[in-house]
């Protein structure tokens, strides 16, 4: 028997590639078009986030997790701001509870907003990426009235958020979340029941039950292979556990599921922010306590110790206790977690990011193995990989 | 006699810038339709900046585009790599010499115009093999591949549809096939037919849903990656001169050519060259409106549909179309 050797073409599939979503850079292997092995080679947005968090200060490191998943900053903030206070013993006022998961929700519209559309656009269809981009404009714009930045908010905080919500917000949210759904309809008929999408989604990139949770999934790719894990049911945090929510499943674990997932996801975060509107309260939205928030400029003004405190939180910060903890939100991409390590200074010892990314792209070699090339992009796309989270 | 022969020469020359002319000009406003068709499907404005309604904006693309340097890779074979864009081009515009405008407006009246029509568009897959190859790079490699197996597998189904309709009319002749419609067009009684041939000609020009060959999804721009400057315009003026020139084969093939659609007053005073026009720019419009609707096939599933579904489809419907018209005794001399 003579012994044959298979030729097999070796692809650099990015960093510079219109379908790489960001700077990944994926080695593939290819027999003919069919993937033999797909490679993620990761760093090239690596900017030492972690290490820099730890010669900030606990309020100077919120505006880092912006710039970690550049999709959903706010939920990260979440994170960060859950892990601080928890630390800290102190527990935020009821408004701000509020704010956080009306603005968390629509961080996460404003995901998937973005994921879907891409993956559209990864197996062809560009129409609905700019039908979406003009929605999350809208949206962004409640992100620029809170916060006076459309991404790199800094809004959640430790020990609330940083400032109310401006006068008749609650009305235009309202407002705005009876139109959305219109929305997610019409981009539903462009998607969902077309047959070159589902041609091009069903029975892609299965992932069971078991390997999900074998490669550390969560987030919507977990979810859609059916395992009904959601933090914000598991373990509520703020204000979930006022709120009444469902968690969308789905059968196969294909990228058609996790397309339906995301898709019923949106849905559902419509229904949480119309409830946190109705049940939200004027109040004060950070704990008042002046050793951890900022005093009122008005006060600054006036009061002596108000200007102490002011000097003192900006220059060295608040101390926290000594001790360690892990705090994880459901970020729209997954399980997003911080640990925070406190030697009792001012700055975090150690801050290790869970981003959900960095399993979901791990996954992507398995995924792929024996589709052909053109899946890999779908797949990607239906893993929701951003960059800047995983390369942190 | 020589006389005569410079004569004859600059007759046809005339005649052939007489369509050629027109054929890119109507190439840069296509291009500009595509964007604002484009733009109107997406909730956007399109070019608006050169010119009123930014008409201008093509021609200002193709001028900055080919005062660029045009980069050829040091690791491709030069000749055919420049060959490759000038055979596309020549060949997208060859087949125009047998379109019929209206009534005796052809530039050769071949009595075998169909075949001639479906040899010039055949031939064009040569081009994006030649660049795919001659690039040297394992994205144009793969995307040459996949037009070749594509185009091939389209142009199967292609030629049963030609032959279905040629069936009915009884000469190759492309005057003599808008002429048999006179009574009705041929898109009706061959309704299935007709969208089969609309969906090939998307394939056959490589439009979405089935642009593999320059998938930027997983090929970034296909057989053309490694062009830029004056060989990627041609490529480009190339692929749009076929997309028009597969679009009057449909309008002559099932649309009835020139004729105006009933025979009644008002309709038959207009001049055919504008009807013919009009069902061109209709046919483009579903072309557009396809791209901005549709997700891309796999590569796969594309080979399917070509070789499992359209292929024996229209074989079923030429031996039925045959059937028919020998038991009636309707088949034409």
């Amino acid at each position: 028997m003579k012994e044959v050797e298979l030729n097999t073409t070796t692809i650099n599939f990015g960093p510079q590639h219109p379908a790489a979503h960001g700077v990944l850079r994926l080695v593939v292997e290819l027999e003919g078009e069919v993937v033999q092995r797909a490679e993620p080679h990761i760093g090239l947005l690596h900017r030492g986030t972690e290490k820099l968090i730890e010669y900030k200060t606990y309020l100077q490191a919120v505006p880092y997790f912006d710039r970690l998943d550049y999709v959903s900053p706010m939920c990260q903030e979440h994170a960060f701001a859950l892990a601080t206070e928890n630390l800290l013993g102190i527990n935020v006022p009821e408004r701000a509870k509020y704010i956080r998961v009306i603005f968390a929700e629509i961080t996460r519209i404003l995901n998937h907003l973005l994921n879907i559309p891409a993956y559209a656009a990864d197996i062809g269809a560009v129409t609905p990426f700019l039908w979406c981009f003009e929605e999350r404009e809208k949206l962004l714009e409640f992100h620029e009235a809170v916060s006076g930045a459309r991404f790199h908010a800094a809004y959640f905080r430790p020990g609330g958020v940083h400032q109310d919500m401006p006068e008749g917000m609650e009305e235009k949210l309202f407002d705005h979340f009876k139109t959305l759904p219109k929305f997610i309809d019409d981009l539903e008929s462009l998607l969902t029941n077309n047959r070159i999408l589902r041609q091009r989604s069903v029975d892609i990139g299965i992932i069971s039950k078991l390997e999900a949770i074998e490669w550390g999934c969560s987030g919507p790719v977990l979810r859609s292979a059916g395992v009904a894990w959601d933090l914000r049911r598991s373990q509520p945090y703020d204000a979930y556990d006022q709120v009444d929510f469902e968690v969308p499943v789905g059968k196969k674990g294909d990228c058609f599921d996790r397309y339906l997932v995301r898709i019923e996801e949106m849905r559902q975060s419509i229904s949480i922010i119309n409830q946190c509107l109705n049940k939200i309260k004027p109040g004060p939205i950070s704990i008042e306590d002046n050793k951890i928030t900022p005093p009122k400029r008005n006060q600054m003004k006036k009061s002596m110790e108000a200007l102490i405190h002011h000097f003192k939180l900006f220059t060295e910060g608040y101390r926290v206790p000594a001790g360690q903890v892990y705090s994880a939100v459901e970020a729209p991409k997954g399980e997003f977690g911080v640990y925070l390590v406190s030697d009792g200074s001012s700055k975090p010892y150690r801050c290790k990011i869970r981003a959900p990314g960095f399993a979901h792209l791990q996954t992507l070699d398995h995924l792929s193995k024996g589709h052909l090339m053109a899946d890999i992009a779908a797949i990607l796309g239906s893993l929701d990989i951003v960059f800047g989270e995983i390369d942190r | 006699m020589t006389y005569d022969i410079l004569i004859t020469g600059l007759i046809i020359i005339a005649q052939i810038l007489a369509v050629v002319v027109p054929v890119l000009i109507s190439v840069a406003f296509l291009v500009y339709a595509e964007r604002k068709v484009l733009a109107l499907i997406q909730l956007r404005r399109g070019p608006n900046i050169v010119g009123p309604f930014g008409i201008f904006q093509s021609f200002a693309d193709a001028l900055k585009l080919i005062t660029k340097e045009n980069i050829i890779p040091s690791g491709s074979n030069k000749i055919v790599f420049i060959l490759a864009p000038i055979i596309t081009m020549v060949l997208s515009l060859a087949g125009w010499a047998v379109i019929p405008f209206a009534p005796g407006w052809v530039v050769s009246d071949i009595n075998v115009g169909i075949m001639y029509l479906f040899a010039v568009s055949s031939l064009g897959v040569y081009g994006i093999i030649m660049a795919g190859w001659a690039s040297n790079s394992q994205y144009p490699f793969l995307g040459a591949l996949r037009s070749a197996a594509q185009m091939v597998s389209y142009e199967v189904s292609i030629g049963f549809v030609i032959i279905t309709v040629l069936l009915c009319v009884g000469s190759l002749n492309l005057s003599k096939i808008v002429l048999a419609q006179q009574t009705v067009w041929f898109a009706i009684p061959l309704l299935p037919m007709f969208i089969i041939f609309f969906i090939s000609a998307l394939a056959e020009t490589n439009r979405l849903p089935f642009d593999l060959p320059e998938d930027e999804s997983t090929l970034v721009a296909g057989f053309f990656t490694e062009y830029s400057s004056a060989s990627f315009v041609l490529f480009f003026l190339g692929e749009y001169a076929s997309m028009i020139l597969m679009s009057s084969m449909t309008v002559i093939l099932f649309l009835g050519g020139w004729l105006p659609p009933f025979d009644v007053y008002p309709l038959n005073v207009v001049p055919g060259v504008i009807w013919f026009t009009v069902k061109v720019i209709f046919i483009l419009f579903l072309f557009i409106w396809v791209r901005g609707t549709f997700p891309r096939y796999r590569y796969d599933q594309l080979m399917r549909l070509g070789w499992k579904v359209f292929l024996p489809f229209s074989l079923f419907w030429v031996v039925a179309t045959s059937g028919f018209l020998v038991y009636f005794d309707m088949l034409p001399n």
